[in-house]
């Protein structure tokens, strides 16, 4: 995760604390989702961003898990997203993610 | 309609392995973080030589040595399986990297390379075989100078040039205190310069002409040119005219990241249908800090380092002679302030709303040529198959607009998709490295519609959030308005009774 964005999470943490925070990716790559994953739940596995060492434990969804489709509005889904779960693998990004938030994740939604 | 014929292309690469290890952006970073890092200490070991580059597919298939078709039956992984070794292909040529010491030195107007003596001989040598390079361009080449005098240079704050890992040039800096004339960005931009100038010679040569029937150049690589007070002035375009003896053209730059191209294509023309300027040429040199940007993953996984050439292509747009493929103006993409973000809108609006517009389908295009970068480089670095990618993209719209069927998708990927082969320089990969592969295809009859697409990441520059896209339709010769202005038969019964007509009327008068 670049390190500004790794700024903008810790920056909203702090500020409206962890428990009202959750994290929505859209990655298109399960490996990178897994990363992402991480850094925001146990902090920056590559040590580069201010998160490295600071596990906030943040809530974590990929944009693609069933839970968050089901909350979205049909129409705005379809025109948004539709194309791409198409597109990508939905199973193994919605599994990296599932994995690191059940095992990590202090909050949930 | 309006079309614009794009009569000639060029595509070079300049192999520059000593330029990417101490100038591409991420070593040049690393050696300032950590100099003993294992990454800088292996990098050097894991070059390719010159004869693997030139024996690798996807350079063979950027310079015109090898078809798409070819390359998509070429044994993977590419850098293991050597092709036939080839300098030069049908657009252009792969030319080592003291040739291009050389052609920077060529290029250079203000005294700011210096090669060492030895060097210069040698490569003055080379140089004179060129089949692209002419007298005036020859007699720019200095005598070079003794080592001593490099390596003071090098002491006071000139950069270094390497061959082989031994000193044989510098770049010095164009003014003592001006951080926009340093020696760093004055090598980028020389860099730049020399890999354009390389194509615009190739493209002349390719469409037949002198360099004085070249009316106007746009230039649309990613470089700053200019001064403290006017950091990206800019004319690259006009510098590479005078080097290859444009004399009768002017010039001007566009920028839009990686989507450049695309837009200097339209740009241009603009310029051609309107008649303002018959010849114009499109160019862009490469990108001297892309080099080795991945090269961090590719040391780790253990894959050869492959982001070693400079990539440069040059597009010579003429007026519409109905011979010669052509751009089509009445069915340009467009990626708006409003179009939003997401993938969905963004394909839609570079792919299905321009050619709704003039009432062609996605399954209407043989072939897409979205950012055609190299897998083999990205897919070790993580960013994907960046091609693939966007196929399956382009295919699931089609697939939301029912234009093909779910189960179709792989099959409409396989057969309007294409392998990525060109080298990762931002800029070169978007969409137009395909255009002289179509302009072959299309001669050949092997396809009749193409779209070119590219797409730039604006929020790079920290001045907008956005990214942008352009795109447009290249047709073969003769199809005229496409779809539009295929003859009916209503069309020819109706223009033969408005001249039968005519005909009685003249005759009714005459008695």
């Amino acid at each position: 995760m670049d390190l500004e964005n790794q700024q903008r999470i810790k920056d909203a943490a702090e500020k409206y604390g962890g428990e009202n925070i959750v994290v929505v990716l859209g990655s298109s790559d399960p490996e990178g989702a897994e990363i992402y994953a991480e850094t925001v739940t146990m902090g920056d596995p590559t040590f580069a961003g201010c998160l490295a060492g600071v596990p906030l434990g943040l809530c974590v969804y990929h944009v693609l898990e069933p839970e968050l489709k089901e909350a979205a509005d049909p129409a705005k889904w379809e025109e948004q997203i539709g194309m791409m779960e198409m597109v990508l693998k939905v199973d193994a990004l919605v599994a990296a993610v599932r994995k690191m938030r059940e095992a990590n994740s202090k909050f949930s939604l | 309609m309006t079309t614009v014929g794009i009569k000639a292309a060029a595509y070079c690469l300049n192999f520059a392995p000593e330029l990417a290890l101490h100038y591409g952006g991420t070593p040049r970073q690393e050696r300032r973080a950590k100099p003993d890092s294992e990454f800088l200490r292996d990098l050097p070991g894991r070059a390719q030589t010159f004869e693997q580059a030139a024996a690798y597919a996807p350079n063979q298939a950027y310079i015109g040595a090898m078809t798409l078709e070819e390359l998509a039956q070429a044994p993977a992984p590419w850098s293991d399986n050597p092709v036939r070794e080839a300098r030069f292909g049908t657009f252009g040529e792969i030319m080592p990297e003291d040739e291009f010491l050389g052609l920077m030195d060529i290029c250079d107007v203000f005294d700011l390379i210096w090669l060492e003596e030895g060097v210069a001989a040698s490569v003055a040598a080379k140089l004179a075989r060129n089949p692209v390079l002419g007298e005036k361009q020859l007699a720019r080449l200095e005598k070079g100078r003794p080592l001593a005098d490099l390596e003071e240079a090098v002491r006071q704050h000139a950069l270094p040039l390497y061959l082989h890992g031994r000193l044989a040039g510098c770049c010095r800096r164009a003014h003592d205190t001006d951080e926009n004339l340093e020696a760093g960005v004055m090598l980028e931009n020389l860099a730049s310069k020399a890999s354009g100038v390389l194509a615009l010679l190739h493209l002349i040569r390719n469409a037949g002409l002198a360099p004085a029937d070249i009316d106007f150049v746009v230039e649309c690589s990613e470089e700053a040119v200019g001064d403290t007070m006017q950091r990206g002035g800019g004319n690259m375009a006009k510098a590479l005219a005078e080097i290859a003896e444009c004399v009768n053209a002017s010039g001007f730059d566009v920028r839009a990241f990686c989507a450049g191209p695309v837009a200097a294509l339209i740009t241009a023309a603009g310029m051609v249908a309107s008649g303002a300027r018959p010849n114009v040429a499109v160019v862009s040199g490469g990108s001297v800090p892309k080099l080795y940007m991945n090269a961090r993953d590719h040391v780790k996984k253990n894959v050869p380092p492959l982001e070693n050439c400079l990539g440069s292509f040059a597009l010579l747009l003429t007026p519409d002679d109905g011979q010669t493929p052509v751009m089509r103006l009445d069915s340009l993409g467009k990626h708006t302030v409003g179009a939003g973000a997401s993938p969905q809108a963004v394909t839609t609006a570079l792919t299905f709303d321009p050619l709704s517009r003039v009432g062609l389908r996605l399954t209407d295009v043989d072939k897409y040529a979205p950012e055609l970068h190299n897998a083999e480089v990205t897919l070790p670095a993580g960013a994907g198959n960046v091609p693939e990618a966007n196929y399956k993209m382009i295919a699931a719209l089609a697939v939301m607009k029912g234009q093909i069927a779910r189960g179709d998708i792989d099959a409409f990927v396989a057969e309007r998709g294409m392998p990525g082969f060109a080298p990762i320089q931002g800029h070169i990969p978007s969409g137009v490295p395909y255009v002289g592969h179509a302009l072959e295809a299309m001669k050949a009859g092997r396809i009749r519609r193409a779209m070119i697409i590219g797409k730039g990441s604006l929020f790079l520059g920290r001045l907008t959030n956005l990214a942008d896209g352009a795109s447009f339709i290249l047709e073969a010769p003769g199809m005229g308005a496409g779809a539009g202005r295929q003859v009916r038969q209503e069309d020819v019964t109706e223009m033969l009774l408005t001249a039968l007509g005519d005909l009685a009327a003249t005759l009714q008068k005459g008695r």
